[in-house]
């Protein structure tokens, strides 16, 4: 039996009065790859970013490969060390909806950037590791373009590159294809199809429930301020047993055609 | 009757504001590097998580911001000596007053321009593992200080400018050494015309390279 990579427990996250989530309790293993849904307001976008504690969660733990990160605290928030949260979000990729490139850097800056800053890799090798990257997600070509000159599609590829130098054990997708343009949503799924036949371990928050059907191993349906439903795509997209998660699917599939 | 301009006198004092012009530049390469970099620190305090080091930035800001220069310079050269042991010569006084004057200003400028930038371009950085510190010198400041260097031009063209008030405490700049040849000539009108324009010629061509600069660093626009 395999131990997960990521173990929450007890996880949530409150604002002052306002609970988001609270009661979370996820192990996720190597390979899974989950795809977190929900309506808008449900505090998808907020779990994903207390993973890598962009938002500091407020109660439970966290672990990674078994390694507790973050200590409790009586009052407010969980504290984490300015250390634990630099090794922890090296090990937890993040790529989000509004890609966040560095604007003046070019592309291969952008994905070398971490390794450089971060690990003290040589400018020289930082720089072809990111070309590697780049050809990955197949914009090697674009590597001393300055992000400014491409399309979001694009864009949101380079974001990909640049979370996979560091090589996370987990990649977080914080709606990745939701500033997109549709005739851009393609290829950037198409990326993340590919890393998942890589078997990555992935977390992605997504409108795309088509997509989310493909791709993913898991599904998490959060409503009711936790996980409301959860189990594979079949039972929770084909059947599910909730009527919250059926009034869901239900208002998605309501143009279909 | 007309006034018959004569700038002989001027001239033949060529070696005094020589004397005088090195001493403006000197003044102003030290406060310009000091009044900046002091800034930058101020602005990073405003920004601490720890309030009393914010309330020490707020408070030197605000101080030095609402006190004229003029007055801090004649009080460093002839107050601090008294409740303090220490002598301070006009140099010393002089680049006090200007470059903590000028670091009140642009740490307010420093400030607005790191605001400026998006929460993602913190929240990506931090996602890749950076540091605070990391975070603001590879990428908050880079892009900060691009917005910024329009008004950063205008502080430094207000501290070169500035650099006239140590002439109150008889500094050796180029305004004082203007007194004292006007005062031995009597040509009041050509020497101070020749100061203005020693000035502009001085100055402009430090404008302009800051254009050059602000051009180089939108190339990735």
């Amino acid at each position: 039996m395999n131990a997960p990579v990521l173990r929450l427990s007890g996880f949530g996250k409150h604002f002052g009065s306002l609970r988001v989530f609270s009661d979370i309790d996820l192990d996720v293993m190597p390979g899974d790859r989950i795809a977190i849904l929900g309506a808008s307001g449900s505090g998808k976008s907020t779990l994903l970013r207390c993973i890598n504690v962009l938002e500091t969660p407020s109660e439970g733990s966290l672990e990674l490969d078994g390694d507790v990160v973050g200590q409790p605290s009586r009052s407010g928030d969980m504290r984490f060390s300015e250390r634990e949260l630099c090794a922890l979000r090296q090990r937890v990729g993040m790529v989000f909806q509004q890609f966040n490139l560095f604007p003046h850097m070019t592309v291969a800056g952008n994905v070398a950037e971490g390794l450089k800053t971060v690990r003290g890799v040589p400018a020289q090798k930082a720089q072809e590791r990111a070309v590697t990257e780049l050809q990955r997600v197949g914009l090697a070509d674009k590597a001393d373009t300055f992000p400014s000159r491409l399309s979001g599609g694009q864009k949101q590829r380079v974001a990909i590159a640049r979370a996979l130098a560091m090589d996370p054990e987990i990649l977080l997708f914080d709606e990745p294809t939701s500033a997109l343009d549709p005739a851009l949503v393609g290829e950037v799924l198409g990326v993340i199809e590919q890393l998942a036949t890589e078997g990555r371990t992935m977390l992605l928050v997504t409108h795309e429930i088509g997509f989310a059907y493909h791709f993913a191993t898991r599904i998490l349906f959060l409503a009711e301020g936790g996980i409301y439903e959860s189990g594979t795509p079949d039972d929770v997209l084909k059947n599910p047993k909730r009527p919250l998660t059926q009034q869901f699917l239900a208002e998605h599939r309501r143009f279909q055609f | 009757m007309t006034y018959i301009w004569n700038f002989q006198d001027v001239f033949n004092n060529w070696y005094a504001l020589a004397i005088g012009a090195a001493g403006t530049l000197r003044l102003f390469v030290v406060c310009l590097v000091l009044g900046m970099g002091l800034g930058l620190v101020i602005a990073l305090g405003k920004r601490s998580k720890n309030r009393p080091i914010r309330w020490l930035a707020t408070a030197f800001v605000e101080f030095f911001r609402n006190t004229p220069v003029l007055v801090q310079i004649l009080w460093f050269y002839y107050a601090l000596p008294i409740i303090a042991p220490i002598e301070i010569g006009p140099f010393l006084a002089a680049i006090l007053g200007i470059s903590l004057n000028s670091a009140a200003y642009s740490a307010e400028i420093y400030r607005g321009g790191i605001q400026s930038i998006e929460p993602g371009q913190w929240e990506a950085a931090r996602a890749i593992g950076m540091n605070g510190l990391q975070t603001l010198r590879r990428v908050i400041l880079p892009q900060a200080i691009r917005r910024i260097i329009p008004a950063l031009t205008n502080r430094g063209v207000e501290i070169f400018k500035m650099t006239t008030l140590a002439s109150v405490v008889a500094y050796v700049e180029l305004l004082q050494q203007g007194k004292l040849i006007a005062s031995l000539s009597y040509n009041p009108l050509e020497v101070y015309t020749v100061i203005a324009a020693i000035f502009l010629i001085i100055l402009y061509p430090i404008v302009r390279l800051t254009y050059a600069l602000e051009r180089h660093l939108a190339r990735s626009d």
